[in-house]
């Protein structure tokens, strides 16, 4: 019953769960957030998961390589990066249409892919969970924080990353400035275009690193449209984290626990239905949001195209 | 806030939006002795569960009636949004088709509104019961509790810690049946041990079914079973934690030959059959049909890789006889 919830054997259960759940969804927003921070709004990050994760899942299978396999989803990202570059910035095309077009393109070519050179559901031998000696074998904390996959890890890391590139660094403060004030920028030497280039492009290879998370990292499989809606909720943190590294980190472990939370709920036969359950995280999440009022606004040039005054 | 909202109903509106690809080939006049079927699947015909179940069915009947020339399928899959399910339905039924196959519950509803517009086209639909009472609407469903039932009392055997978890879809429909069949099975041979059901709530969510898996299994679960295509990502966490599981809808040995210890496999054929004769007799529809282990629309198949398969066997030839024979009676909650 409810007081089951409280065994330790269960608070670790959910909190090991909840770290591994939330990984795809950082590496996605995190690099949501840069492109967001320079003013454009990404919403293909669905359809660029879903490639990096059959590219990751397929090189692997074929040659192997695990390393290969990351280094194959994160060039596909970038490519879908690319391209969602040339069209936000060369062709100054509406952003939200055009992502969603890429987010179409991304589900169909993966499954087209799939149905082509896989054919059926396979698995692979994923990057395997690191054990430290000493620290792994601590109960509990052990299991909670120290026995994850390599790629967990880096999805951690990289919050703390992102965090210094965009409020320490040089590129940091072209990429705010493009995003609050493009035409201000432009007049003080920052090629708008080019920082934009940059920031779409990496978004793109932290959602194909994503992909690969799920496909060769946390699942080991590839199956059509297995990202089921990540991409998407990876955008609304990067709303909810008000477009900073740590809220993303937040509102991504605060989802992601509930969901831990709510599969214990169900596993323990606590007496709730599971559409209740299972409708948990994203209640939640939208409470938080609506009496959390965030004094923070989003950039003031997000989803608008620059066009150069001559 | 403004824009929060405005970005919340598009995601919304999207995570309705699923793919529409792998229409089938376009058809070409056929002369009149070829029987020509088509089929709409909620998802892939390789998803190793209930579109797959249909397609190698269908693939089957075809062998039977003297390949493509005599037979032939298309399909629709990944059909996951109903309005594109309809449109397709009645875009075959516009070109001819001898039977339209609407496979999948939420489909009814389309159904109801096109078949009255092609009195001459058959139409199936499953999994139910149901045929409006139109003339031209076979209903086709399994009685998925059988397997599960069988399923669930190898799982009692074989199980050391008496914890079995049970991952779902939805609770409803094909599913439902499937897990309450299994869950009577566990607690007829084993009153004592504890089944834990968890429903993810989605038929796609990949990494909610693995992460159900490693809950379970944290939770004590030395035996896992799942319906619906979403489990690969479970059997995954299985094969890592050396846990036993049993399959359904689709034979799902090949994912992991070592831990499926037996799968329920839905045998559409013997349904298809018959409303294949009743056509080609002028009876378009009508009538409703049950898959079941008496008349081999559905059959327990044994890994033969397992290494529990010597015992298993026999134990499932056994209550299978005895769901046959009426000796075992399945009381669902």
């Amino acid at each position: 019953m409810i007081s089951d919830l409280f065994s330790v054997t269960v608070l670790v259960g959910i909190l090991a769960s909840g770290i591994r759940l939330a990984t795809p969804y950082l590496y996605a927003a995190i690099g949501e957030t840069f492109s967001q921070r320079s003013g454009v709004l990404n919403l293909g990050v669905e359809g660029q998961m879903l490639l990096g994760a059959f590219a990751a899942f397929y090189v692997t299978l074929t040659t192997g390589n695990l390393w290969l396999g990351l280094m194959t989803a994160m060039l596909v990202g970038a490519l879908m990066g690319l391209a969602m570059a040339y069209v936000t910035v060369n062709l100054q095309a509406q952003q939200g249409i055009s992502g969603i077009g890429f987010y179409l393109f991304g589900l169909g070519m993966s499954d087209l892919l799939f149905q082509k050179l896989m054919g059926t559901v396979e698995t692979v031998k994923g990057f395997p969970k690191i054990h430290i000696p000493g620290l792994s074998d601590i109960p509990g904390i052990g299991e909670i924080f120290f026995s994850q996959n390599i790629l967990v890890y880096g999805a951690y890391l990289l919050v703390p990353i992102a965090w210094f590139v965009l409020n320490k660094t040089t590129l940091g403060l072209k990429i705010r400035s493009v995003g609050e004030n493009p035409d201000a920028a432009d007049s003080l030497g920052v090629n708008v275009g080019r920082i934009r280039y940059f920031t779409i492009i990496l978004g793109g290879i932290l959602s194909g690193v994503a992909g690969a998370s799920l496909s060769i990292a946390l699942l080991n499989v590839f199956q059509q449209n297995m990202t089921s809606g990540q991409g998407f909720i990876a955008v609304a943190l990067v709303y909810f984290g008000a477009w900073r590294p740590t809220g993303v980190l937040g509102g991504a472990l605060l989802f992601s626990l509930i969901n831990a939370l709510q599969l214990w709920v169900q596993v323990l036969n606590i007496p709730v239905p599971s559409e209740i359950a299972v409708m948990m995280p994203y209640v939640l999440t939208i409470l938080v949001l609506v009496t959390s009022v965030s004094k923070v606004r989003a950039p003031s040039a997000l989803s608008k195209p620059f066009e150069r005054e001559n | 806030m403004k824009k929060f909202a405005w970005l919340l109903t598009l995601v919304l509106a999207l995570s309705l939006v699923l793919s529409a690809c792998g229409a089938g080939a376009t058809p070409t006049p056929a002369p009149v002795e070829k029987f020509r079927v088509a089929v709409v699947m909620p998802s892939a015909i390789n998803d190793l569960a209930f579109s797959q179940s249909m397609y190698d069915a269908l693939v089957r009947v075809q062998k039977d009636m003297g390949g493509p020339d005599k037979f032939e399928i298309v399909y629709s899959e990944n059909m996951f949004v109903v309005d594109d399910a309809a449109a397709a339905i009645r875009d075959y039924a516009t070109k001819g088709y001898d039977l339209v196959i609407a496979h999948g519950s939420q489909y009814g509803s389309s159904l109801q509104e096109i078949a009255p517009d092609f009195p001459d086209t058959s139409f199936a639909w499953g999994t139910t019961v149901d045929t409006f009472g139109l003339p031209n609407v076979f209903a086709y469903e399994a009685a998925s509790q059988e397997g599960g039932y069988v399923n669930g009392v190898l799982a009692a055997a074989l199980t050391n810690t008496d914890v079995i978890g049970v991952i779902g879809p939805i609770e409803t429909g094909d599913a439902k049946l499937y897990v309450d069949g299994f869950k009577a099975g566990v607690l007829s041979a084993k009153p004592g041990a504890q089944v834990n059901v968890n429903y993810i709530g989605s038929f796609s969510d990949t990494a909610l079914a693995a992460e159900a898996a490693t809950t379970h299994i944290a939770a004590g679960a030395d035996i896992l079973t799942g319906t619906a295509q979403m489990v690969v990502g479970a059997i995954g966490k299985a094969e890592e934690a050396n846990v036993l599981w049993f399959g359904t809808q689709s034979n799902q040995s090949s994912l992991a030959p070592k831990i499926v210890v037996a799968s329920q496999v839905y045998h559409w054929e013997v349904v298809l059959k018959q409303m294949i004769d009743l056509i080609q007799g002028g009876t378009l529809g009508g009538q409703s049909f049950t898959a079941n282990l008496a008349n081999g629309g559905e059959v327990i198949e044994v890994n033969p890789d397992s290494n529990v398969f010597d015992y298993a066997k026999p134990l499932a030839e056994d209550t299978v006889k005895g769901i046959i024979d009426g000796s075992i009676k399945i009381t669902l909650p």
